[in-house]
């Protein structure tokens, strides 16, 4: 795009027949010759710009919106829901005058490049997002997922990216407080790398990004703009890599986690001051997203001057100012009277901040540099009118297949030893093994308020230090059972998160979600996506938790090879009093071991049949959701009533997983004694959803098995905790000393 | 034995927070007149045997690959003549 003569509005229609490289900025034909229709004359420069980028998949949901509707339409109904989908984040009622707002985001592309950076601005972004809703944002978490762990590209990949989160939230100070890491080789080209934030603020705080009022001031405030990440937007989330092309390799973004800090305490300074009208975070198509959404949401036009944006290099354009994602920017509508107010805010806080437009009482956006008008559209053709496909899809022929590969016929191991050796290989696994060599990378517990943090089921925060209120937030997915079914898979995840949630002792109120993808262009990555969707918003409705909000993150691709559908799916809970919560670890010896929920001989995508037979095929474990509402009672109401000292929930690996955590976790061990019914095999190893393990304290068992026979839980007693070792009677013991060897060895020895 | 010395940049494009906090700084400790500063890294190599092609080749290989990240930063080689008593 060349600079001279400017490309202005009148140029742009005396000037027909130039030639604009729409192809290169990613828009299809047909995008394009929409683009003429809506304008009625070919976009100048600066307006292709801001179309391709806000018109791109990442930031227009073409290809998934119709599917996302499901959300809204089959959301249930609740009284917790303040604000709901499609604002920057979603906002929920926890009691007390409080309300809780979270988010989780992708940032996956950037990290595959840059790692450390990648990630790092992944955590800035979804801060932003917290803090555009007037929250103050009090924890994060971090859902991983990598290539095989023993590949060398994992070591280059996983490091940076732990480095970069560690990294950019330490120096905000927010805890890390939960998350996931995932190893599995259908990530190696396309690592997930999604990044939550959860912020907390009082029900009148609340702000929505709109700009309303004739004449209020747009400020753009924060770090300068660069040249940084220039088309990220357009071409870097929205295209599969190609080795073939290294001129597309995109420039990434730096962050500066301490001018983020600076513009949280700015921001919410400015709230609490009531200067702000409207807000709008920077991220993703930077000015061309913050300025087309603020100006569609209110009820004006607004007019930008884009040479008051203060630049950190001269040389840019004014089409790469629009499209520079440069971090640690905001935009926020200040009434005219206030502006001197906010702007002295600003630079308390060594903030710049500059006057860069207004609201106007027309309907246009229209953009001037250098006294030309560069731009002039209708925001809402930019923000909201972009293309929607209706993507083909279809059942791909290879499901039955994988279906009818049925991981219950996989030989199951012959003798006690066997059996042994099989659990202690699946406890050492990638996936299965102790991660705290990586999350004890990150702060957990700075601000104080931390109550629970990673290896427990769910991170939980204290939000009022007098009355103890607290949330607790879990992520979950499992991209295994998603390849088997996506339907169930995305229930499953949702069901996970929810179980973690309760077996804290919290109550599930809200879902978020981050939907990663192969190509929508693929007919079958298609069908994954609309069953995914279809499955979770039927959960969501069926368990009474609606989705606030979310992000989907598509062509995780490389090649033909998509990874696994993997809906991550993050449920956020409130707990009335922080010190009732339940913790994963075995806490006094001699409490009694309750399996609660039914065990059946499920394998399909099972840890165990990855781990000792490199195998994925059968069907996921049942859903049974009804029977998970009703767990999540129970864990909830013992959890208050001080009925049990631990809890953990079953997933994958299954129960001996579950008892291994508990027991390294506390330092005591187990007498497990498998139950009338069950072999050793299914028992130990099934991964049955809707179960959980509790200890029981002696003095709390029959108020406990009341409690549960009269609600209808089948509860089966499998042991006592003690020892120093895990036993289970008449098969093996392995001792506390051989499971941490085991269990805590392996993410070291491979990543050290 | 020959030193070479290689220079590591931020790409011009790519946000310097550490340069920025220095240039923020100047005018507070009285030093007026600096509008921007930008901080990199200084490599040098002490090198066995001559600085030849073949040489240059190899270090030019480890920079890109080990010294700098090429994804977001530059880098130069430049060849420095060992003198005596080049200490100061």
């Amino acid at each position: 795009m060349s600079k001279t003569p400017l490309d202005t509005v009148e140029h742009a229609a005396e000037t027909p027949d130039v030639e604009l490289p729409w192809a290169e900025l990613g828009l299809k034909k047909d995008e394009y010759e929409r683009i003429l229709g809506i304008l009625g004359r070919r976009p100048t420069g600066a307006e292709l710009a801001m179309y391709s980028v806000m018109w791109s998949e990442h930031c227009s949901y073409k290809s998934s919106k119709v599917h996302l509707r499901q959300f809204g339409e089959k959301a249930p109904q609740s009284d917790a829901l303040l604000v709901g989908i499609g604002e920057n984040a979603g906002v929920v009622d926890v009691g007390q005058g409080y309300a809780v707002t979270f988010k989780v985001e992708s940032h996956n592309h950037p990290s595959y490049v840059e790692p450390y950076q990648g990630a790092a601005t992944g955590v800035g972004g979804i801060v932003r997002d917290i803090i555009a809703m007037g929250a103050r944002p009090v924890a994060v978490v971090d859902p991983l997922r990598f290539g095989a762990a023993d590949h060398p590209d994992t070591k280059r990949v996983l490091p940076g990216v732990v480095a970069g989160i560690g990294g950019y939230g330490n120096c905000l100070g927010l805890p890390n407080i939960g998350g996931e890491v995932v190893f599995d080789a259908c990530y190696q080209g396309n690592p997930l790398v999604n990044a939550g934030c959860v912020g907390v603020m009082r029900h009148e705080d609340i702000h929505l990004a709109k700009a309303s009022g004739a004449g209020n001031k747009v400020i753009l405030y924060g770090a300068r703009t660069g040249g940084d990440g220039i088309g990220g937007a357009s071409i870097l989330a929205s295209e599969t890599f190609d080795d073939a092309k290294p001129s597309k390799r995109p420039a990434v973004q730096v962050g500066d986690p301490f001018q983020e800090k600076l513009l949280i305490e700015c921001t919410l300074e400015a709230f609490q001051e009531k200067l702000v009208v409207g807000i709008q975070d920077l991220g993703a198509a930077g000015l061309s997203c913050a300025t087309s959404e603020l100006a569609s949401n209110g009820s004006g036009g607004m007019r930008v001057t884009l040479d008051d944006v203060p630049l950190r290099d001269s040389t840019l354009s004014p089409e790469e100012i629009l499209m520079s994602e440069s971090q640690e920017r905001m935009c926020a509508v200040v009434e005219p009277d206030k502006v001197d107010r906010f702007l002295e805010i600003c630079d308390k806080w060594d903030v710049i901040a500059t006057v860069i437009g207004e609201v106007t009482d027309g309907d246009r956006l229209e953009i001037y540099w250098h006294g030309g008008k560069i731009v002039d559209v209708d925001p809402r053709t930019v923000a909201h009118d972009g293309p929607v496909y209706e993507r083909p899809y279809a059942r791909p022929s290879w499901q039955d297949e994988l279906q009818s590969d049925d991981a219950n016929k996989l030989p199951r191991p012959a003798t006690s030893e066997e059996l042994k050796d099989q659990v202690l290989k699946l406890v050492a696994s990638p996936n299965q093994a102790s991660k705290s060599w990586i999350t004890s990378q990150y702060d957990h517990f700075v601000q104080g308020n931390t109550v629970l943090a990673q290896p427990e089921d769910s991170g939980m925060i204290r939000i009022d230090e007098e009355s103890g209120l607290g949330v607790a937030l879990a992520t979950d997915g499992n991209g295994r059972y998603a390849k088997l079914d996506p339907y169930a898979g995305a229930q499953l995840a949702l069901a996970e998160a929810y179980r973690n949630v309760a077996t804290t002792g919290a109550k599930p109120l809200a879902v978020s979600d981050c939907l990663n993808f192969g190509s929508p262009e693929d007919p079958a990555v298609m069908w994954q996506f609309a069953e995914a969707v279809r499955g979770l918003a039927d959960a969501c409705q069926q368990l009474g938790t609606p989705v606030t909000g979310g992000n989907v993150s598509l062509y995780n691709q490389t090649g033909e090879a998509a990874i696994h559908p993997t809906p991550v799916v993050a449920v956020l809970g409130v707990i009335d009093d922080v010190a009732r919560r339940t913790p994963v670890a075995f806490q006094e010896e001699g409490q009694l071991l309750y399996l609660l929920g039914d065990t059946r001989e499920e394998f399909g995508g099972s840890a165990w049949s990855q781990v000792v037979h490199d195998h994925l095929g059968g069907l996921p474990p049942q859903v049974d959701l009804e029977r998970e509402r009703l767990l999540a009672e129970i864990l909830i109401s013992a959890s208050r009533d001080g009925m049990i000292d631990s809890a953990h929930d079953l997933s994958d690996g299954g129960l001996i997983q579950a008892v291994v955590e508990s027991a390294l976790l506390g330092g005591k061990g187990a007498r497990l004694v498998v139950p009338d019914g069950l072999d050793a095999f299914t028992f130990l190893l099934s991964e049955s959803a809707g179960r959980a393990v509790v200890a029981v304290p002696r003095s709390e068992e029959v108020r406990f098995n009341d409690m549960c026979g009269a609600r209808g839980l089948p509860v089966t007693r499998i042991g006592v905790v003690d020892g120093d070792a895990v036993e289970v009677q008449g098969e093996f013991t392995l001792t506390l000393d051989e499971l941490r060897t085991a269990h805590e060895g392996t993410i070291p020895a491979l990543l050290a | 034995m020959a030193r070479v010395v290689v220079d590591v940049m931020l790409k011009p494009e790519i946000l310097d927070p550490q340069g920025q906090a220095v240039q923020r700084a100047l005018p507070r400790l009285g030093f007026e007149g600096v509008s921007d500063v930008r901080q990199g890294k200084r490599f040098e190599l002490e090198v066995d045997g001559p600085v030849d092609e073949a040489a240059l080749a190899r270090i030019h290989e480890l920079a890109e690959s080990f010294l700098a990240n090429t994804v977001i930063e530059d880098f130069t080689v430049k060849v420095e003549e060992e003198k005596a008593g080049a200490g100061k």
